[in-house]
């Protein structure tokens, strides 16, 4: 209780802080360099150095934090991955080296290439389908929301009911995981699921796709209802079927936002950490990337440099979306 | 549209939509419905049996041979194995490799003269001819119907026992000031890029863009160093509320700058360019007239910034403390999934409080949810 009344009044105080840098910075602005009810050559020199200054008032606080959380960090990163556990020495190129080496990494590489392969993939197909099918019944909007939701769901909280659905328990005893009953039910063996080497990856994808497909599915549907009519009218005319118009009309003028889905899922993958974390903390060769860096940041007392070194993978893999993310945003402020 | 409602096609697009449904949502009333259940029966039997009765093989112990009662000449032991409830045994035994050796009501024969029986009502009896001697009971294996039964006790365990409820606090503690603080910061932000006239302008919308991506794993070793040696020098703990509210900001600007951006730059130019020519600064159009207009996408990013934080783990793990007034309710689920990982009443009803607030967050701001994704990535994004 007392830690909550000391984070309501924090928050009151960093609000107020906040308000107070922008209202007061803005008044000693106007107070230096008056333009209200002047004229002549004074006002309109003053009005265009507080022109010249305000922007910068404006966006003070948000750059001072994008340097020091996000600029910042990148370059310090290279910079660690290049040095030693405690990041003092220059060791050159030797985490690197020892990484592509390492049975543990190259494993974490194998599996998130799985990862990347399946998850944007199985996401987006599932999205596109479901956006396709409710957008012609009437409580689409239910079913919607309904596979909309897991969304707000964290990925531990994910975790513990996938988990829950692929409880094993021993042979012969009533299963309580969904997946071993249903399997029983049909005549097979249970089977520990998240133990089985290689497979085990693919029942963790399961439950980013579970996730992400309401992500995919929401602008898909936005992008379905974005195609001009005319043309659907026009092969239907023409007598075109329904798959037809579907994969020959629909599908090729949605592929700008495909491409958006599958990258924006692609990079949560990169990312993904919490699942295998919960489900195996990378055993049964279930690691990846991001776990991996987690581990090795504190594994025995903390090596920075490897830890940095597969952060700085990550992030190459990241760089092309970043760059087509950029180039996209600056055509778009062309055509403004 | 495409396919008429005559079409017996709709019906396939029914059932597939249903199916779908169902694929989807199962999951988490399973986890919802197991939440809800006797520990007991959890533990022996699927969710998805929790309406009909189970059968369940239970041991039992009778009472010790202390309070057997002189009666007709004979040495009776009495009690009864289902405390309450409407729970029926249908078999009993007192081998363990033949539990089910008698029907319930029948007379067992233990040896040295005795006899056990055991009723339909859980009630037993052990009738000796001689006086019964040691201390522990006689053990009773039985199989007993047991009848559906919900509970709210896995709650009141996990809320006090397992810290859930502590660390409920910590994480309102988290989200709600860094979903608040950003805003703030952002919305300026974002109006200087969208309306203000300054050099280097486009670029700075480009690192914004870029900075969307940038792998949260690539700050967390430079931030953490760096909050250790700001927490050395001023002689303060590295790990503090203040330091991840803001890390949480730092990691959700790019976004936040991004949505508002482009959201305010779609406002019409012509009411910033009357209200200049009537002697309003800048910061008197941001204030009275830009921010009220961009409610929707401030509601918008603070939804997503509150999902986030509060579903955030790494972040938490790294730049927060794992003491009791500082563990979130991720954290907490991670060390449960470690420490209490076959009790699944815990983790059940431990999960489901951590996803609850989120849940009634999307149930009633969908509507600004969607808005935001759509703003946030149909755009170039």
């Amino acid at each position: 209780m007392q830690q909550l009344i000391f984070a309501i009044a924090t928050m009151a105080a960093g609000v107020l802080g906040c308000a107070a840098y922008f209202f007061g910075t803005n008044w000693i602005l106007d107070k230096l360099f008056p333009s209200k009810g002047l004229t002549g050559p004074v006002a309109s020199r003053n009005l265009r150095i507080t022109n010249a200054i305000r922007p910068w008032l404006f966006l003070g606080p948000a750059l001072f934090s994008l340097t020091i959380y996000l600029i910042y960090p990148v370059i310090a990163s290279v910079w660690l991955s290049l040095h030693d556990r405690a990041g003092e020495n220059f060791v050159g190129l030797n985490n690197f080296i020892w990484m592509f080496n390492d049975g543990e990494f190259r494993q974490s590489i194998y599996n998130n290439f799985l990862w990347l392969l399946v998850v944007p993939a199985a996401a987006t197909f599932f999205g596109l389908i479901i956006a396709a099918l409710t957008d012609r019944i009437w409580w689409g909007n239910i079913a919607k929301t309904l596979i909309f939701m897991p969304m707000a769901i964290s990925f531990v909280g994910a975790s513990v009911i996938w988990k829950f659905i692929y409880d094993y328990r021993a042979e012969g005893t009533a299963q309580i995981g969904l997946l071993n009953a249903v399997v029983v039910y049909f005549g097979g063996t249970p089977e520990a699921w998240v133990t089985l080497p290689f497979w085990n990856n693919f029942f963790l994808m399961v439950i980013l796709i579970w996730i992400q497909t309401g992500f995919a599915m929401v602008i898909l549907s936005a992008a379905l209802r974005g195609i001009p009519e005319e043309t659907i009218e026009a092969a239907v005319i023409d007598g075109a079927n329904g798959l037809q118009i579907f994969f020959k009309i629909m599908i090729p003028q949605m592929w700008g936002t495909i491409a958006v889905v599958w990258t924006t899922i692609t990079i949560l993958v990169l990312k993904v950490f919490d699942i295998v974390l919960a489900m195996t903390n990378g055993q049964w060769q279930s690691q990846v990337l991001a776990n991996l860096m987690f581990d090795w940041m504190f594994r025995g007392g903390g090596d920075f440099g490897r830890g940095a070194a597969i952060a700085v993978i990550i992030m190459v893999l990241v760089i092309p979306i970043m760059i087509w993310n950029i180039r996209n945003a600056a055509k778009e402020m062309e055509g403004h | 549209m495409i396919a008429s409602s005559r079409s017996p096609l709709v019906w396939v697009v029914h059932i597939s939509v249903i199916l779908l449904v169902v694929l989807w949502t199962l999951p988490t009333a399973g986890l919802l419905i197991s939440s809800l259940r006797d520990k007991d029966q959890l533990a022996v039997s699927g969710w998805w049996t929790a309406l009909s009765t189970s059968s369940q093989n239970l041991t039992g112990r009778a009472a010790s041979p202390d309070e057997q009662v002189e009666r007709d000449g004979k040495f009776v032991i009495a009690g009864n194995l289902l405390e309450g409830g409407d729970s029926k045994v249908s078999a009993f035994g007192f081998r363990p490799l033949q539990p089910t050796a008698f029907e319930a009501g029948a007379l067992a024969d233990i040896g040295d003269g005795q006899t056990l029986t055991v009723k339909d009502d859980g009630s037993y009896e052990i009738v000796s001819p001689t006086r019964m001697e040691g201390s522990r009971g006689q053990r009773i294996f039985y199989t007993a119907a047991i009848p559906p039964r919900f509970t709210f006790d896995n709650y009141r365990e996990v809320m006090r026992a397992a810290g859930i409820g502590a660390s409920f606090i910590n994480s309102l503690t988290v989200a709600i000031p860094a979903t608040i603080i950003p805003i703030l910061v952002a919305a300026f932000a974002a109006y200087a890029l969208a309306w203000m006239k300054f050099p280097g302008r486009s670029i700075l919308i480009a690192v914004v863009v870029g900075l969307l991506v940038v792998p949260l794993q690539m700050s967390l070793i430079p931030l953490l160093k760096l909050y250790n040696g700001v927490g050395a020098f001023l002689g303060v703990p590295a790990k503090t509320y203040v330091g991840i509210w803001l890390a949480h900001m730092g990691f959700g600007l790019p976004l936040a700058i991004y949505l508002l951006r482009n959201y305010m730059a779609g406002l019409p130019r012509e009411i910033m360019e009357s209200a200049r020519v009537d002697g309003a600064s800048d910061f008197d159009i941001f204030i009275k007239i830009i921010l009220p207009l961009s409610f929707p996408a401030l509601a918008s990013f603070s939804i997503f910034q509150f999902l986030w934080t509060w579903n955030d783990l790494l972040v938490a793990m790294v730049f927060l403390g794992t003491g009791n007034n500082e563990l979130v309710l991720t954290g907490r689920l991670v060390n449960l999934l470690g420490s209490r990982g076959g009790n699944w009443e815990i983790l059940t009803a431990s999960a489901f409080i951590t996803i609850i607030v989120p849940l009634i967050v999307f149930f009633t701001l969908q509507r600004y949810l969607v808005r935001g994704l759509l703003a946030g990535s149909v755009k170039g994004g």
